[in-house]
């Protein structure tokens, strides 16, 4: 995706695409439970079949009010940024705290690949260095705290989640500072501005 | 209980989100609330599909053999195993967390899961090919593979030496 830059007005941080509400892989996934549904009826009968569904309708329900406040965090949080100061803080000649900023602005920015990917590449646009940008990519996708409260908790349990974010928190940045070093054996991968 | 404060930290942000936002404008407040309801909306399907099969999902796997190859005792060969496996999964929120709920539940040591989720959600091949390559610049997105392969493996190796969780 293209972001245009126009002197003195920073392109937009968040753009979102539409998702469709049924894809392909979606279609996929339920054949699969489907299928294990279907399974279970037929070999451990309609009672197991039943006690399984009551089980995670009320799972299902547990987790809607999550689910909710997190898609509302993540439509205004996309509108209060502040993106001067954004692109301020992780650019080219940020070094490690650099780094450091984009793993937290990569754990507290919620959504999906949707705003994530767009995000990631107007940092580029407005110069920040690949180690930032992939620490900020990676923070996102290990640490981000609305995907572990709406999806992980209700699944793992609060400990288990909690060590493994924990156990997690230093690889965005080893990763950025991996990046770096990469970058500077293959010179030709830096992104341009 | 600890649960019921989470959720109420979760709801405590949005108030303060939605209050900043109302400061700074109606229309502001006003298409926040549309799209993060719209938001909602369109992941429900996927939601319900995710959380109502996984149930089944860990019914129906075999617990011999995930115990067997993903087991506590399959060690750093149960660790590559993971990390092959969630690479290969296919993206979208739910699948990773149902798939490793029920292996969890089926006898799958905390590490390998630990590492199946990671791969799973620095890898999985579908989200790469739709979103990452059509979007990043093709060097940033060869930067970013070859720098977070070996995560998956570290965050599996800290969780053996911590013995948690």
């Amino acid at each position: 995706m293209e972001v245009e830059q126009t002197p003195g007005a920073p392109p937009p941080l968040i753009a979102r695409r539409k998702r469709k509400p049924f894809d392909w892989s979606t279609a996929g996934i339920l054949a699969v439970m489907a299928t294990a549904a279907t399974i279970v009826y037929f070999r451990d009968g309609r009672v197991r079949f039943f006690e399984i569904l009551s089980h995670d309708l009320h799972l299902f329900f547990d987790v809607l009010l999550k689910v909710i406040a997190g898609c509302l965090i993540g439509a205004f949080v996309a509108r209060l940024l502040p993106r001067e100061a954004v692109t301020r803080w992780i650019g080219a000649e940020s070094g490690f705290l650099g780094l450091l900023i984009a793993a937290l602005l990569g754990t507290f920015l919620p959504g999906g690949p949707v705003t994530i990917y767009p995000v990631a590449s107007a940092f580029v646009v407005v110069g920040a260095d690949a180690g930032a940008t992939v620490a900020f990519v990676t923070a996102w996708t290990m640490l981000g705290y609305t995907r572990a409260l709406v999806w992980e908790i209700p699944f793992f349990g609060l400990e288990f989640v909690a060590w493994r974010i924990l156990l997690s928190c230093p690889l965005p940045i080893l990763a950025g500072l991996l990046a770096r070093l990469i970058i500077r054996r293959m010179p030709h991968w830096e992104p341009k501005p | 209980m600890m649960l019921f404060f989470v959720e109420g930290l979760l709801w405590v942000i949005v108030a303060a989100l939605a209050l900043a936002a109302a400061v700074r404008g109606r229309i502001l407040f006003r298409e926040g609330l549309r799209e993060g309801v719209m938001d909602f909306l369109r992941l429900l399907p996927k939601v319900l599909i995710g959380v109502v099969g996984s149930g089944y999902m860990a019914a129906v796997m075999p617990p011999d053999i995930i115990a067997r190859w993903l087991g506590p005792e399959s060690g750093f060969f149960g660790v590559v195993v993971a990390v092959i496996g969630g690479a290969l999964s296919p993206g979208g929120p739910v699948v990773g967390f149902s798939i490793s709920a029920a292996a969890l539940k089926s006898g799958a040591g905390a590490p390998q899961v630990l590492a199946y989720m990671t791969a799973w959600a620095l890898f999985a091949v579908q989200r790469f090919i739709l979103w990452e390559l059509p979007i990043m610049p093709r060097g940033l997105v060869w930067t970013r593979v070859i720098a977070s392969l070996p995560l998956p493996f570290l965050l599996a190796a800290a969780a053996m030496l911590v013995g948690k969780p």
